[in-house]
Order: C-alpha cells, then structure tokens, then sequence
C-alpha cells in the first residue's frame, strides 16, 4: 500500500470537505471544495483506495500543491 | 460639481475596486467630481489610489469583510462628507437594502432606484413584470415550493429544463436536468446552494435553450423615467457562464429583428418608469426566438463596447443622470467594437491562479482601449475575481476589429500569473467565430469538452 498526497491545485480557502477518514475513494472522487476568486474548485482523489488523513478544515487557507489529505491505496 | 436641479453633486464615494473602480475615479475626475477609493488590505498597491482624490483603508481582505461589509462602507460615506455612492458591479450593486442605507446616510447611489433592485433582483418577479409590459419570455414557473407542482410545472414547460435560483446571478446554483428523475434532486442542491450564495433560497424553473446565444440591450433613462436605448451587445462567448468576448453590434444577426427589441426594450422602461442605466439580457434561440433572461439594474463589465460604438461615455452619462440631467441625444452606432476579458486563470483548465505580477505591460495601440484595476509589481490574491483587465478594440469592421484585438492581446506581457490570453486568441482566431456563428457552446467546443 503506498501512501498518496492529494494536492490543492490553487491557492485559495476551503470551503467544504466531503468525505470523511476512513471513506473509501475511486480516482475522481470529490474529497473537498476549495474557493478561490469567486469560483469553487473541487479536490479530487488521485488514486482509489482509503482516505487516510485530511490535513485541513473549512476556512482554512490553503497554497498551490499543498497536500491537503492522504490516501493509501 | 453636477446641479441637476434638485440634485448637487460634489463627491462621489466608489464602493467598489479594480477596473470599475478605476474607470469611476476616471468618469469622477473629467467631470470634475471629487472621488473617493476604499481599498481592502489585500489592494492597496492598486494604481487608482492615487488617481482619485482620496482613499480610505477598510479592515479586512475577503470580501465579505471588505467591499461586501455595508457598515464599514457606510463610515466612509459620512467620515468623507460623499454625497453620492457609485457601486460599480457585483459587491453590493444590485443590494435594494445597502441602496436605501446610502440614502438613509444621506448619499445618492448612482443606479436605479431601490425598487428596481428588488423587482429585477428577483428573477420570478422580473419575468413577471417583462411578461405583462409584452416582452417575450421563454415558460418557466413560478417559485418552487411542492415537489408535486415542480413535477407537474416541469412537464408543462418540457424537458429539458433549468432549475435557477431566483435571487442569483453568474450561473451559480442553476442546473440544467434532462428527465423527472433528477428533478427533485437538483432543485435540492440549487436551494442549498441559493441559501448560502444569495439572500434569498427560492429557486424555480425556466425551459432550458441549447446553445443559446446571449443579446442584451443597453438602456439609459432619466430620473423622470424616460427611456432610450443604445442598441445591443452580443455576449455570447463565456465560460461557467461568465462573460469572456463581448461585441457590438452583434454580428449574423437579424438586424430588423435586434432593432425591433432594442426599441421594445426601451419602450417596456419607458412605461415602467425605469430610470438610470440597465440592461436587459436575452436568449436568441438557434431558430431565431428571442426571450428575456434577466435584467441588470447597474453599469456592465461589458459597457466599454456601447462607448466605443457610439461615442457615449456612458458612466459619466450615468453620474449625469443620477444627478438629474436630460437624456443625452441617442449616437448613431458607428463601426464595431469588441472586448475580451483577461482573466488570471490556466488558458486550459480555466482553474484560477494567483501571485506578484512580476511583468504587467499593457499594449498602446491605435484602437485599442485598455481597462484595468491592476499594475505591475502587485499582488493577485485569491479573494476576489479573476478579471485582471478588459481589453476593448475598435474599427470600421468587425473582421479589423477583431485582428486588433488579437494584436493587443499578443501584445500585452503578462508575467507571475497564469492568463487565459492564448484561450482568447484561439477564440479569435476560430473559422466559427470569425463567421459570427456564436453561441454560449462555443468555448466548451474549442477546449474539446463536449
């Protein structure tokens, strides 16, 4: 099982987050959406498997290629 | 200073930042007002500080602390002794509540009155009032409250259709669904969308026009209500349904038939009694049926084009207007005038993109007209749109029009962002577009998406 870091694309705050540890991801799942100039950017699962960690919480602020969460798949 | 008969204008407050703000300050100065800027913590490297004749700090950077927030707006207005409040666009523009403020706090908000805020603000109620004054309307329904009446109105109206906050605007929260099955669900996350975007949730339904092309109408009246038009503006080319590429006049158009509702336009505010600028946007359906869409009750992005063709300056007009003059004469419209907004986002996969402009250079060409809110060395933040700058040409056809346009926009240097600068010229430079066969379709077809 290797350990995979999902990237915010933008920078930008979060808005919602999804899904929560433990769910069970398919590549294109929507973990989060993301804000940023007026436009909602959804975060998506790079690879299937498990949601291990999610590193951030609505408001929070995030840069471009932050990892925002973890999946092992 | 501006005496329109009742009406003493000296200095005008600009609740608002970037290009309009800048293009206010610029109206403000050549017709001898004072201006007066506020900026967010996030703009104070904005070039227009210093072009207007005072700037005021607000607290904060997100919007909804900053440009949106009425009380800290409102401390200006009365700390600086404004007598006027120009809301440019989006933030608190089409706000009837923050309009009856500024009139509360003594100020005269440049735009309609606040009644037209809220009847057109509401597009059930919009439709509503064009439907009675005569102007075609596509079906729709009502506000959805029963999930059996939304069933039952759907059939009616014929699939398939678009579920639509009717408090909103740019897209946001509209669904097109294809059958009954999805029907209930969409209008689920609609109204969740709604209720967190807008003031108000309700949604409802409107039939949904494939590749549509979008016409609107650019109407000026007068604080007595009398109204004229300044013919039409195709906008057609968007992307999430935001504006990219607007032109005027529009081109493979029946011309008698954009006549022919420019004039009804103008005579529907007429008998409203309407006053200040507005535009009224429509459908044009791919077999030639127009039907309103909505109507703005403010200046547009788009104004810029109207200007070029006609000679108007219409913000200066609008100021005029507020303060209670005449009607300026109706210019004939001379030549072809297209724009093309520069936005800071990825060229292909439109995700917005934020940093320093480390390299900014505006073209000066012959023809072209630049307006932007932004310089070089500033700061691209992620807390409001993404526009960074409109870039307007003029010329005696829309074949020289267009191929200054694309000259202007391969001339602008741009550097510390991405731009959707090749997107626009792939537009430009498209065998479909260059034909004049445009429809709201026609960037997801370039970037291969359907």
């Amino acid at each position: 099982m290797a350990k995979i870091d999902v990237e915010s694309e933008v920078t930008g705050n979060v808005w919602k987050v999804l899904l929560e540890v433990g769910a069970q991801v398919a590549v294109g799942d929507v973990i989060m959406i993301l804000e940023s100039m007026k436009m909602e950017i959804p975060v998506e699962a790079t690879a299937a498997g498990s949601l291990t960690e999610i590193l951030v919480k609505p408001e929070d602020q995030v840069e471009e290629d932050q990892v925002v969460a973890r999946i092992d798949g | 200073m501006l005496n329109g008969g009742p009406t003493v204008m000296d200095k005008v407050l600009i609740a608002n930042r970037g290009a309009v703000a800048r293009r206010v300050v610029r109206a403000c100065n050549e017709l001898g007002l004072k201006s007066v800027v506020v900026f967010s913590e996030a703009d104070s490297d904005a070039p227009y500080l210093s072009e207007a004749s005072e700037a005021y700090p607000l607290i904060g950077t997100a919007a909804a602390a900053t440009y949106l927030d009425q009380t800290q707006i409102l401390s200006v207005l009365q700390q600086t002794g404004a007598d006027a409040l120009h809301p440019g666009y989006g933030f608190l523009a089409e706000n009837a509540e923050f309009a009856r403020a500024v009139a509360q706090h003594g100020g005269q908000f440049i735009g309609p009155d606040e009644k037209w805020l809220s009847l057109m603000g509401d597009k059930v109620s919009a439709r509503q009032i064009m439907a009675e004054q005569g102007f075609p309307i596509f079906p729709g329904s009502e506000l959805l409250q029963d999930p059996e009446v939304a069933i039952a109105q759907a059939r009616e109206i014929g699939y398939p259709v678009l579920v639509k906050p009717s408090g909103g605007g740019g897209g946001l929260g509209m669904e097109r669904v294809a059958n009954e099955e999805e029907l209930l669900n969409a209008v689920g996350r609609s109204r969740a969308i709604a209720s967190r975007a807008f003031a108000a949730s309700g949604v409802y339904l409107e039939r949904c026009i494939e590749n549509p092309r979008h016409i609107e109408f650019q109407i000026m009246a007068s604080e007595q209500g009398e109204a004229v038009h300044v013919y039409e503006r195709e906008c057609s080319v968007q992307r999430r349904n935001q504006k990219l590429i607007e032109e005027s006049p529009a081109p493979s158009v029946d011309a008698v038939l954009m006549r022919e509702q420019a004039e009804l336009a103008a005579l529907v505010c007429n008998r409203l009694g309407y006053n200040n600028l507005g535009t009224i946007e429509a459908l044009l359906t791919p077999t030639g049926e127009l039907g309103f869409l909505e109507m703005n009750t403010r200046l547009q992005v788009e104004h810029g084009v109207t200007e070029e063709v006609t000679g108007l300056d219409l913000v200066q007009t609008q100021i005029k207007l507020s303060a209670g003059e005449a009607l300026p004469q109706v210019p004939a419209s001379v030549g072809h005038a297209i724009e093309a907004r520069i936005y800071a986002e990825n060229a292909e996969t439109l995700l917005p993109s934020t940093g320093r402009l480390s390299v900014y250079r505006p073209p000066r060409m012959f023809g072209v007209r630049i307006e932007s809110g932004y310089q070089e060395g500033q700061l691209v933040t992620p807390y409001y749109d993404a526009m960074l700058a409109k870039v307007i040409a003029r010329a005696d056809t829309r074949e020289l029009a267009i191929g200054r346009l694309a000259n202007a926009l391969k001339g602008f240097e741009i550097r510390g962002v991405d731009t959707n600068q090749p997107l626009l010229l792939k537009i430009l430079g498209d065998a479909e577009f260059i034909a004049g066969n445009v429809d709201t379709g026609i960037v997801d077809r370039l970037l291969n998406r359907k």
